[in-house]
């Protein structure tokens, strides 16, 4: 038995630091580069990555980390959208946005109240879908996502299924959101942030407990853990989180519908995770990067784009292991010396 | 003076099956009880029951005095139960000292810290890697669970279960899948550790059994059909024929 063991410092590895500080860089002049190339319509394009790879990777902190398949994350997604609509809506009448509370004009007051409402939601769905698992699991959060789903596809007040258009997006201050720079960089501002928090949560204590109880449930509770409770604040933190990346979406595209809370917005969050790479951090973002750049391009060519992603689906789960970031590291490291 | 544990007529049937049948023992502060029968006795069974993993269709658990039959698992480890698995549950994934470290972390209290990296923290990593070299593996703490060979599997299902400082520990079949040599080292571990925590042995190795034991009970089809010291069981003659004599013993 050896007396004297170091512990190395777990710290991030200097190569992987820069290359996060490299790709930061890179979205930071992005705009400047489009504008260089002539295709400015990129820059809200990627606007739009961002905003999803945002929801994703709230729906990575369930999926991926907590080992939760939730199959109704497009619920938080869509009432966030919807926050953004109706309290523009109501600053406009001067009403009551849901009947409850006085609207906004202003981005990071809807931004608060979505987060306070996706985590309410989270809280209810969570609550009860919790004391399920597996296949019941996944049909309940799809059955509470599609009530909502319902529940706004009946408001004719905010438009039914038809959707809310804003006149107007929600500002920050004197900025301009009518410029596709500024909104860039809110999203990009936004998907950082995220980035961070979902970072300091994946190696913290309770990403340590969450972590765990997705590898070995009957270990946890032996060594005293009660997991009802750690999943669901896990479930009430992305539901805050996707809430509030619906609102920069609803006020990126100046309209919200019953399409961002239908249960096929939930399968496309699911399907970016997954092509992205399950339980990685870059994955969510690289996956929808991917999977509305498919959409783009392919779309281009035809209406049943659809059709050719379950093929590039199927060859990425099948062959990459990880998805796209297990392909990325695998890439990385295979060139390194 | 109480005993640390006493179960008083606990039972528990599986379908027709009835795989505990009216269980009475005790195990005292500081004392190695060990128990023994043949597989499919309901030794495990026992266990899961006294964690609280399965739940009693009748009898006591009491532990320090509190019933504790009625709680669920992680309470129960909250009031002092730890206990090692026969098929080990480990977490994969993590290192041997991040699944030791976890079980510190679970005794410190909740776990609702969102921002400050574990990994970083010596109050978790300093008495996890303590718990480590108690059962020989220090050397492994950096190695993931899945790279670890049986042997260590067992030694870290024990480092975890003191991280959790217990008063009294169910230790299922630790030597289990361990070679002679492995054997003794885990032996010489659980003479260490005699006196300071109570200590509810599950065994086949017979030699292990008669090395740490003070007391045996013999479990058979769910039933204790006999209890008492080492010397005793050695020779009681319905022992022999139910289970020592059944020569894979
Ligand atoms: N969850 C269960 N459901 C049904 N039968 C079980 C269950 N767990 C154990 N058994 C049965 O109960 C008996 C006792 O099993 P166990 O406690 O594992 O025995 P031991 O640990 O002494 O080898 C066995 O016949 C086993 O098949
Ligand atoms: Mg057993």
């Amino acid at each position: 038995m050896t007396d004297a063991v170091s512990l190395p410092a777990p710290a991030m590895r200097k190569g992987a630091a820069v290359g996060w500080l490299a790709v930061a860089v890179l979205l930071a002049v992005f705009p400047t580069i489009a504008d260089a190339l002539g295709q400015p319509a990129l820059v809200p394009l990627v606007g739009r990555i961002l905003i999803y790879g945002m929801a994703a990777a709230t729906l990575n902190l369930v999926l991926g980390y907590g080992g939760l398949v939730s199959f109704g994350h497009a619920a938080y997604f869509g009432l966030g959208g919807y926050v953004a609509g109706v309290m523009a809506l109501s600053a406009r009448n001067g009403d009551l946005a849901f009947g409850l509370f006085p609207g906004t004009d202003q981005l990071l007051v809807a931004l608060a109240v979505a987060a306070v409402m996706g985590a309410v939601l989270a809280a209810v769905i969570g609550s009860l879908s919790l004391r399920t698992s597996g296949v019941q699991f996944i049909m309940i959060t799809l059955a509470f996502a599609q009530m909502v789903y319902f529940l706004f596809l009946s408001l004719k007040a905010y438009g039914g299924d038809d959707g809310l258009p804003m006149r107007r997006r929600l500002g920050i201050g004197a900025l301009d959101m009518r410029d596709d720079r500024v909104l860039y960089f809110v999203a990009l501002t936004g998907a950082v942030i995220v980035f961070l928090v979902i970072w300091r949560i994946t190696v913290s204590r309770f990403g340590r407990v969450l972590s765990g109880l997705r590898q070995n449930e009957a270990r946890m509770q032996a060594i005293g853990i009660a997991p009802r409770r750690y999943r669901l604040v896990a479930f009430i933190l992305a539901g805050a989180g996707a809430s509030m990346a619906g609102v920069l979406m609803a006020n990126q595209l100046r309209f919200v519908s019953p399409d961002m809370l239908h249960w096929t917005k939930s399968g496309e969050l699911m399907i970016m995770v997954i092509l992205g790479g399950v339980g990685t951090l870059a994955g969510p973002f690289l996956g929808a990067a991917a999977l509305v750049g498919l959409e783009t391009v392919l779309g281009a060519f035809t209406e049943r784009w659809q059709l050719l992603l379950g093929p590039i689906l199927l060859a990425v789960v099948l062959y990459t292991h990880g998805g796209i970031a297990g392909l990325v590291t695998k890439l990385v490291k295979g060139r390194a010396p | 003076m109480t005993a640390l544990l006493e179960v008083k007529g606990l039972r528990k049937r599986f379908g027709g099956l009835v795989a505990t049948d009216n269980v009475t023992l005790d195990v005292q502060a500081g004392e190695v009880h060990a128990l023994i029968g043949p597989n499919g006795a309901g030794k495990s069974t026992l266990i899961n029951q006294l964690m609280g993993l399965l739940r009693q269709d009748a009898g006591e658990i009491v532990l320090a005095g509190d019933r504790i039959d009625q709680l669920p698992e992680p309470e129960r480890v909250r009031r002092g139960l730890g206990r090692t698995f026969q098929i080990t549950q480990l977490l994969p994934e993590f290192t041997a000292l991040e699944n030791v470290a976890l079980a510190v972390q679970a005794r410190e209290g909740h776990s609702f810290r969102f921002l400050r990296a574990a990994a970083h923290e010596e109050r978790l990593n300093a008495p996890a890697l303590q718990r480590l070299k108690e059962v020989g593996l220090a050397a492994k703490a950096q190695v993931k669970v899945a790279s670890l060979s049986q042997g260590e599997r067992k030694q870290l299902e024990l480092a975890i279960a003191l991280a959790g400082e217990p008063r009294l520990l169910l230790l299922d079949e630790p030597m289990a899948g361990l070679g002679p040599a492995e054997s003794g080292e885990m032996v010489e571990t659980l003479r260490k550790l005699k006196g300071s925590v109570g200590i509810l042995l599950v065994e086949h190795d017979m030699d292990a059994v008669f090395a740490l034991a003070d007391r045996i009970s013999v479990l058979v089809y769910g039933k204790i059909i006999a209890s008492g010291d080492p010397a005793a069981i050695r020779d009681d003659e319905a022992v022999r024929t139910a289970y020592l004599g059944e020569g894979d013993a």
